[in-house]
This record gives C-alpha cells, sequence and structure tokens, in this order.
C-alpha cells in the first residue's frame, strides 16, 4: 500500500504542476493515471503542436512542456503509478481515502486531487454488432503482449500508427496478420508505411483495403470477421483475434460513481478551493466545472496552486501556513 | 442576410432541423458554431483535427474546400464515414457557405 499525502489523479499538465505547489507546502504527492507516461492530452493527442498561451512562453511545444513540468517537479519526488485507471474510491477513516486502480494497486491519503482533464483515455470501439460479447474473447483493444498472437491469425483494423506498427511487428510471430483499412493510404510515419507495404509485397501481411470489418462471427470464441469492400459482396475471413485501433477517445470512467457533483461530464466546485461536494476530495483542471470556467492549462495551473493551500489546512488544521515567495524561500526539494 | 452573419442549418442526430446564425467575421468554424449553440458536438480537440468528434454529413451543395491531409487522416478514426463527410472544425464560416445545411454524425463506438 503507497501512502502519501494527495493523491493526483492525472498526470497531466495540471497534475503535474500541482505537485510542485504542494511540494512548496512539504506536501508529497502520488500521481496515477491511465496513460503510460505523463502529459495527459499533451502528449497523447497533441505533442508536437505549439501552444501559445503558457505565460512566459510566446510559444512551447506541448510536449516539451511536459518535459519541463516534470523537470519543474522533479525536486518534489512525486510517486507514478502510470498505465492503470482509478477505479475504487473508499473513505478508511476519518481524514484518510484508499484508491484501488484497475490492476489491484492501492494508494492511501487524506486527500484526492482529480486531475482527469476530459476523462480517461480509453480505446474507441468500432459500431460492430456484437462485438462487446467477444471482447477478450478473440477482440483486443490493446496489445499487452505480442507473443499472446504467435501461431495465430490475426485481422488488425486501422489506418494510423499503432495499426500500421503492430501489423510490422506481428508480422514475425502471428502465422497470418491482415491489415484492414477504410481507404487506399495510410496517415502513420512514412516508414512504417513503407514497411508495411513491403511485408505485403512479400505476403507477410495481407492488406485489404477500401474495407472495413463489418460482423463478428464465432461459438463463444471468436472464429470469422466479416468483411466489405467498396462496392463487393462481404465475405467472412477466419480469424483468432481481431484487433481494432481507432485511436483513443476520453470518457469520465468511475470518477463518475464515486458520488461527485458531475454537471455536463465535469465535476461542479467551488471556486474559494475547487473543493467537490465532499470533504477532501477536489477537482482542477479541464474536469471541473463553475460559473465562468475556461478550459485551459493556466487556469488549471491556478486552480492547482489554490487548491492545495486548501489541502494543508484540511491536512493540518492545527498548523500556520506560512505563505512564502519561491524568491526568498527557494525551492526545498524532498531528501 | 445582415451584415457578417450567414445562415446555417445544422440536422441533430434525432433528425431536429436547427436554424443557427453564424458570424463571418470571427474567424469560427461550424464546430463552434454548435457548440454555441449547445449542439452536441463534442470538439473534444478544441478544433485541431486531431479528434473526429465533430463528424458531420454535408447535406447541401456547396462548394466547400478540399479536405487537408489532417482532415482525411482524422476522419480515418472515425465512424460511419461517407463520402459527403466532413470534419465541422474544419469549414469555415463565411460568407460563401451562406444556407449551407449539415448533419451531426453519429458517434458510434464507446
Amino acid at each position: 500500500m503507497i501512502h502519501t499525502d494527495i493523491i493526483i489523479i492525472g498526470a497531466g499538465p495540471v497534475g503535474l504542476f500541482t505537485v510542485f505547489e504542494a511540494g512548496l507546502l512539504k506536501l508529497k504527492c502520488h500521481l496515477v493515471d491511465s496513460l503510460g507516461g505523463p502529459g495527459g492530452q499533451l502528449t497523447e493527442i497533441y505533442p508536437k503542436k505549439p501552444i501559445y498561451d503558457i505565460p512566459g512562453y510566446p510559444s512551447i511545444l506541448a510536449g516539451e512542456l511536459v518535459d519541463n513540468l516534470m523537470k519543474q517537479i522533479a525536486p518534489f519526488k512525486p510517486g507514478f503509478t502510470l498505465g492503470e485507471r482509478a477505479e475504487k474510491l473508499e473513505k478508511i477513516d476519518e481524514k484518510l481515502y484508499k484508491l484501488t486502480t484497475s490492476k489491484g494497486t492501492e494508494i492511501c491519503a487524506p486527500v484526492i486531487a482529480i486531475a482527469g482533464g476530459l476523462g480517461c483515455f480509453e480505446p474507441r470501439k468500432p459500431p460492430i454488432d456484437n462485438i462487446d460479447i467477444y471482447e477478450d474473447k478473440g477482440v483486443d483493444y490493446i496489445i499487452k503482449d505480442p507473443e499472446k498472437y504467435r501461431g495465430k491469425k490475426v485481422l488488425v483494423a486501422g489506418g494510423g500508427d499503432s495499426a500500421l506498427d503492430w501489423s510490422i511487428i506481428l508480422a514475425d510471430i502471428a502465422d497470418e496478420v491482415a491489415l484492414v483499412h477504410r481507404r487506399t493510404s495510410f496517415r502513420g510515419a512514412l516508414d512504417s508505411v513503407e514497411k508495411v507495404m513491403e511485408l505485403a509485397h512479400a505476403g507477410k501481411i495481407n492488406l485489404i483495403t477500401n474495407a472495413q470489418a463489418v460482423g463478428l462471427n464465432g461459438n463463444g470464441v471468436l472464429k470469422e470477421i466479416i468483411i466489405e469492400e467498396d462496392g463487393k459482396e462481404k465475405y467472412s475471413y477466419a480469424v483468432d483475434h481481431f484487433i481494432p485501433l481507432f485511436g483513443l477517445a476520453p470518457k469520465l470512467g468511475p470518477i463518475g460513481e464515486w458520488g461527485l457533483e458531475i454537471k455536463d461530464n465535469a465535476i461542479v466546485v467551488d471556486t474559494l478551493d475547487y473543493s467537490t461536494n465532499i470533504p477532501g476530495i477536489y477537482a482542477i483542471g479541464d474536469i471541473n466545472t463553475y460559473p465562468g470556467k475556461l478550459k485551459l492549462i493556466l487556469c488549471g495551473f491556478h486552480e492547482g496552486t489554490l487548491m492545495v493551500q486548501s489541502a494543508f489546512k484540511y491536512i493540518y488544521p492545527d498548523q500556520k501556513l506560512s505563505f512564502k515567495y519561491t524568491t526568498v524561500a527557494g525551492v526545498n526539494g524532498f531528501e | 442576410m445582415e451584415d457578417n452573419i450567414i445562415n446555417v442549418t445544422v440536422v441533430d442526430r434525432e433528425g431536429n432541423e436547427h436554424q443557427l446564425l453564424a458570424p463571418t467575421d470571427m474567424a469560427m468554424n461550424m464546430m463552434e458554431v454548435c457548440k454555441s449553440y449547445e449542439l452536441p458536438v463534442e470538439g473534444i480537440c478544441g478544433g485541431m483535427a486531431l479528434c473526429a468528434s465533430c463528424h458531420m454529413y454535408v447535406l447541401s451543395d456547396h462548394d466547400l474546400s478540399e479536405p487537408s491531409e489532417d482532415e482525411e487522416n482524422m476522419l480515418d478514426q472515425a465512424f460511419f464515414v461517407k463520402s459527403n463527410s466532413r470534419l465541422g472544425c474544419q469549414i469555415k464560416i463565411s460568407e460563401g457557405i451562406d444556407g449551407l445545411k449539415v448533419q451531426l454524425a453519429p458517434v458510434g463506438g464507446e
């Protein structure tokens, strides 16, 4: 069990910067994020896009902002649980919460700061009838261990980097790899596209373009996929696995079930300190809502800063809080 | 037509038609106009052609500029794509699209 002062759900820019402000008050933080690395939407959606409204930076690439934030918070040694979704929140004592993740990791703290952004990024599921009955019975949205597909017949669907990269990797592992895409051209990195074409010419990937997977058949486990090519009859294709790779979309997820006041997929907060309707739980960044809310990173930075002041008073009601400028006190990292 | 305001029609996912007014002098796009009228267009990426949540079908005959490579790439991530599919965030509000009629595409998938 991990113990900390503040559990920050979401390791995007706002969650990250909150570690700094908390550290100035000597509060330790542990971050949880379902993505495999820090940065949230910045890393996941637009790492190479310049952002123009971060104070002090006329222009900064989203990915660079994340790198800078990681450097800025390093002195405060935050803990990270990445690639795991925050699932269950329980109150285990008067001022103590226990968060359990999708992989069973348990973290305890008196304060929870939800910096979940737009929600948890989850794989987009293609609208194929019955796809949910074959999930984990042939249909996989995420590949954890490519060895699972050794000697099997696999069909990958999608047109981006993910679909290309996995087709290339599985070409050497699976018995048969087919790649189905709606268009004839792919949108991934040039060398990935070239490699896939090479493997297709060499007969190691069966490239099916201008086509879509439209149905699934099986008897408890997936046996075949129905493919529809533009202007042609549908046909069935025998497979052991269907791997649809259509990107990720954010969902509120379990956060929506913790008894928080939710409005338009966002958590209602008090602008005094960004606290929610549950004592000890705060919401900062894009995930919260209040009259006049703007979903800007810089607004989230401000919200995190005010929130940690309130968190300190909640955790240590008998201690005095001394407000110090970093120019006066410096940054005293944790040992 | 009032100066700088055009009319557009948006059919929602239940088939209801909404008549919207859009300004041509605020560098807006169809996704933003829909959101300003609180129509159910998520616009997750804020208009960067990085999410396809503003997927809409163009029902009228207007001559829209060809989709960029980024837009084509993103339509790959969308479901129920048809030949008249476009990303709302890439349709700029201008005099030339006065009378545009679009239909919000189904979101599909989870």
